[in-house]
């Protein structure tokens, strides 16, 4: 018992980490959303201070070209959260969709499309979107597109073996029998009850396509026609010797957005999971009654 | 000892094999699809952007460009098969060769940190679950997020400022150095040298994930019966963990070290950039930046199909390992 008790408290700690993670998410959502204000400079307007150490006027410096490090940053925040989010949502709607009709018709058409995502499983991803982008080219619209393309995939076969496990439940059938569509018992009983691990993975998914656009960009074929951590990075790995800060700020700026979105990921696994939910409330009631206990215990 | 699989295991391995070569073949018929959806000529992804008229006129004869797409897709089949991934005009080369040539400069430093990373996290992750919950296993739990979560290049590029540029322990670019001639003991330690920081910075790209699985999956062998028995009759708990567990734990890493290939790879490309490592990853950007194609679609072609291969030797090797498996599908 004691060891379980110990699990719980576990999930409390990682509460805490929860919310620092959902503060510092915020604030880059902050960032993103109000870029213009907060940045003092243009990020992509050069200027004569190049390799400028961090200072007061320059808080991160600058590169090569005088361009400030700091508002590099702040609006790296938004092409990265824009992207990593409009790729997540589209990603989504064709893996739910396609998981959900494999796992709900079972058969050939559930055979069928699990081949078709295998297929799209087989190359890694990252070498994938890079000859796409290398062949196509890499304005916004192709990057969603082609990330899109690569991440579909995941979410199909979570969806997929949820609604396997789903579908045997009492609930569906009672839907059926009260003469649901298979449309309507697919769409409003069984995929909510997928909802939470449908968002859990889509936070996660938001963190890998932020990583993966920031590779494409450190090689050097990415968007160029707005800024963001994944370029920086690549242009300060020209001038690796000559000014640290144009690494540090982007890497860690990167780092700390993914991290918050994997703590937020994990906590809300916790806390959309009525299974681990349970085990927290029973945490919590044997916490009190020992408090009880204790004053009673004091008491007397 | 004799090796044998059962019934289902053959016909199970026979069917993944089967299922390999399919794989195999669509991923050659994808690479067609790619260059001629691609916008602009085809030709240009099938010679190159460097060629000249008559060069073009030469690979639109040979791939049949002026035929229907099906047969294109036939002659561009036949050619692939017979190992003819084209010519590449950068290099003045064979695809193949070009390719080839880069090839064991990518295995030493993927092959090698596979190694270790699979070594060093089952250990950790044996030793995380034995010491569950502690402080170790905290800071465990915290190095795992933080590999996570930062992209296998900014992970290069950190150690490059601070362990080469910052405290001068390692050169900071290149596979050897080119200023000297070395030979014999001196070579490899020169190698050596180089090697550490790409290899340590793809360690921690794949450490993270085989420390936690292996943390989970010792969690739950060890509250099985034959371990408390083995506790019981007195076998101390290294033997216990290492000897007892460990066998039964190990696996589920089996599986997705045939996964990682395609990650650990996606990461060399990026992590050889930072460290200025002659690789396939650098060649990957110089024909990107010179619009060699021909190399280009090579190159995915081979990744994608050693990725395939060695899910199957995953599958070869777990049917192996675990006499228990039966695939009844």
């Amino acid at each position: 018992m004691n060891g379980q008790i110990k699990n719980y408290q576990h999930i409390l700690v990682q509460n805490k980490l929860a919310l620092a993670g959902l503060f510092v998410l915020i604030i880059f959502v902050l960032l993103a959303v109000f870029a213009d204000f907060i940045a003092p400079f243009d990020p992509l307007k050069t200027s004569d201070y190049a390799f400028q150490p961090p200072s007061l006027k320059f808080l991160f410096g600058t590169d090569d070209l005088g361009r400030d490090i700091f508002s590099g940053v702040i609006h790296g925040a938004r092409s990265s959260i824009l992207i990593g989010v409009i790729v997540t949502i589209i990603s989504t709607v064709i893996g739910v969709l396609v998981g959900a009709t494999a796992g709900y018709a079972g058969g050939f058409w559930d055979d069928f499309l699990m081949r078709v995502t295998e297929l799209f499983l087989v190359p890694p991803r990252f070498f994938l979107a890079l000859v796409i982008v290398a062949l196509f080219g890499s304005t916004f619209f192709y990057l969603v597109i082609i990330l899109s393309f690569t991440y579909w995939t995941t979410m199909a076969r979570i969806v997929r073996a949820e609604v396997l496990s789903l579908k045997e439940r009492d609930f569906v059938e009672a839907s059926r029998a009260l003469g649901a569509s298979h449309t309507r018992t697919l769409f409003h009983e069984i995929l909510p009850n997928a909802f939470p691990i449908i968002i859990t993975k889509m936070m996660l998914i938001v963190g890998r396509v932020i990583i993966l656009q920031a590779g494409l960009e450190f090689i050097g074929i990415g968007d160029t026609t707005r800024i963001n951590w994944g370029y920086m990075l690549y242009n300060g790995q020209q001038f690796i010797r000559d000014g640290w800060w144009m690494i540090i700020f982007p890497t860690i700026a990167l780092a700390l957005l993914v991290i918050s979105l994997n703590i937020v990921g994990d906590w809300l696994n916790v806390l959309l999971n009525p299974q681990v939910r349970a085990a927290h409330q029973l945490y919590w009631m044997i916490r009190i009654n020992k408090k009880q206990r204790d004053q009673h215990s004091r008491n007397n | 000892m004799k090796i044998s699989f059962s019934r289902f295991s053959k016909r199970f391995l026979l069917r993944r094999l089967i299922q390999s070569i399919i794989l195999i073949l669509l991923l050659i018929v994808i690479n067609f699809f790619l260059i001629h959806l691609a916008p602009g000529d085809p030709v240009t992804y099938l010679a190159g952007q460097s060629g000249d008229e008559k060069y073009y006129e030469f690979i639109r004869t040979k791939f049949g460009l002026d035929k229907p797409l099906l047969t294109q897709l036939w002659i561009y089949f036949t050619q692939i098969l017979h190992g003819d991934f084209g010519y590449s005009l950068s290099y003045q080369q064979p695809v193949s060769s070009v390719i080839l040539s880069r090839v064991p400069a990518t295995l030493l430093l993927t092959l090698f940190s596979m190694f270790i990373a699979t070594f060093s996290g089952i250990v950790l992750g044996v030793e995380a679950a034995r010491r569950e919950n502690s402080l170790f296993d905290r800071v465990a739990n915290i190095f795992a997020l933080l590999g996570n979560s930062f992209p296998s290049f900014s992970i290069g590029q950190l150690l490059l400022l601070v362990f080469a540029l910052y405290l001068g322990l390692f050169p900071a670019q290149g596979m050897v150095s080119v200023e000297k001639e070395l030979s014999g003991a001196a070579y490899f330690f020169d190698l050596a040298v180089h090697l550490a920081l790409p290899v340590i910075t793809l360690v921690i790209i794949q450490i993270a994930q085989i420390m936690r699985l292996m943390r989970t999956e010792m969690l739950g062998i060890l509250g099985e019966g034959f371990i408390m028995t083995a506790r019981a009759k007195g076998v101390s708990e290294t033997r216990v963990l290492y000897s007892h567990a460990l066998r039964n734990a190990l696996l589920p890493i089996v599986t997705i070290l045939g996964g990682n290939l395609g990650m650990v790879l996606s990461g060399a490309v990026l992590v050889e950039t930072v460290f200025g490592y002659p690789g396939l990853g650098r060649l990957m950007i110089e024909v990107i930046t010179a619009r060699d194609y021909p190399v280009l679609m090579g190159l995915f072609l081979l990744i994608s199909i050693s990725v395939v291969i060695m899910n199957f030797i995953t599958d070869l090797t777990y049917t192996f390992l675990d006499p228990r498996i039966k695939y009844t599908k």
